[in-house]
């Protein structure tokens, strides 16, 4: 079992997520993408950062790189893939998610905690959650509003495929309570397999009990479930 | 085979909020414009040889499909004209 956290010139949250990932006794990896994955991997993470400088769209660049092909076809497979922030803007660039993280709102990179509302709990990523239960992780970016059309949010709330949406403390979702202006408030959601997830929020920094707040280690015990 | 170049406009779709030219709309109006509203768009200019003006039309806008634009957000035009 090992998790390959894919590097890409810009990634910076991939030791964070190496580190988080050990502390649950999960065997990760990471790997620079133009090294393309081993053979043993069981699963997949894209972590944050700022892949190729942002240029053009954030995961633009990253979304179209061979390495891309590869994950996509163990995704097919049904191997696990989990985008995280950066990797969740490159997941749906590479159109394994639906709908597009772009500019938020304040048209500002946005760094704080916020409050989640855990959508669906019957998924390899929020299965350690309560369908309803309100979690709290950091964001840290400047294009996290969720946009897609009206048509697809439909399909992917029918589908029950959002995953969390911003919500305050109560788990209220709200205007107020939406940080970067994301459609819906939504936050995550899977590709039209569950084992694929991307989300915005960074369970890997709020992971550690020595570091503080640690409801994001229920997120990345998915990989220890896999 | 021909010179050309091809312009490729990428602007977001009508109804998606675009916060950067809501913040530069705000900053002219700061600096005394009156205006209604203000919209931005990317524009790549793509030299390229191809057969005719249709192919070099034709690969432009498969750029555009590929990487220039995201389909959920954006729509792209494509203008060819001989290269200087």
């Amino acid at each position: 079992m090992v998790v390959c956290i894919v590097r890409f010139g810009g990634s910076n949250c991939d030791r964070d997520a190496l580190r988080a990932l050990t502390d649950l006794d999960v065997d990760a990896d990471i790997v620079w993408h133009e090294d393309g994955l081993p053979e043993d991997t069981t699963a997949v993470m894209l972590p944050g950062g700022f892949s190729y400088g942002d240029y053009l769209r954030a995961g633009a660049m990253a979304a179209r790189s061979p390495v891309m092909d590869e994950i996509r076809e163990l995704a097919a497979d049904g191997v696990p893939v989990l985008g995280v922030c950066n990797g969740a803007q490159i997941g749906c660039e590479a159109g394994m998610t639906p709908g597009a993280f772009t500019i938020n709102r304040s048209a500002r990179f946005q760094c704080e905690h916020v409050h989640l509302r855990v959508e669906n709990a019957d998924t390899l990523w929020t299965a350690a959650y309560d369908e309803g239960e309100v979690i709290s992780l950091p964001i840290a970016h400047g294009e996290g509003r969720f946009e897609a059309p009206d048509s697809v949010l439909a399909e992917l709330e029918a589908a029950d495929r959002v995953l969390f949406r911003y919500c305050d403390e109560d788990g209220s979702v709200s205007d107020d309570a939406n940080p970067n202006g994301s459609k819906g408030n939504v936050a995550g959601i899977v590709g039209e397999d569950a084992t694929v997830a991307v989300m915005m929020p960074h369970p890997e920094r709020a992971a550690l009990p020595d570091l503080g707040p640690t409801d994001g280690r229920g997120v990345l015990r998915g990989f220890a479930d896999a | 085979m021909s010179a050309y170049t091809a312009t490729v406009t990428v602007r977001l779709k009508h109804g998606v909020l675009d916060p950067e030219a809501e913040t530069t709309k705000k900053a002219l109006e700061r600096l005394g414009f009156e205006l209604d509203a203000l919209r931005s768009a990317d524009e790549f200019e793509i030299d390229l040889d191809a057969t005719d003006a249709d192919a070099a039309a034709e690969r432009a806008g498969d750029m555009a499909e590929r990487l220039l634009a995201n389909p959920t957000i954006h729509d792209y035009d494509v203008e060819v004209s001989e290269a200087e």
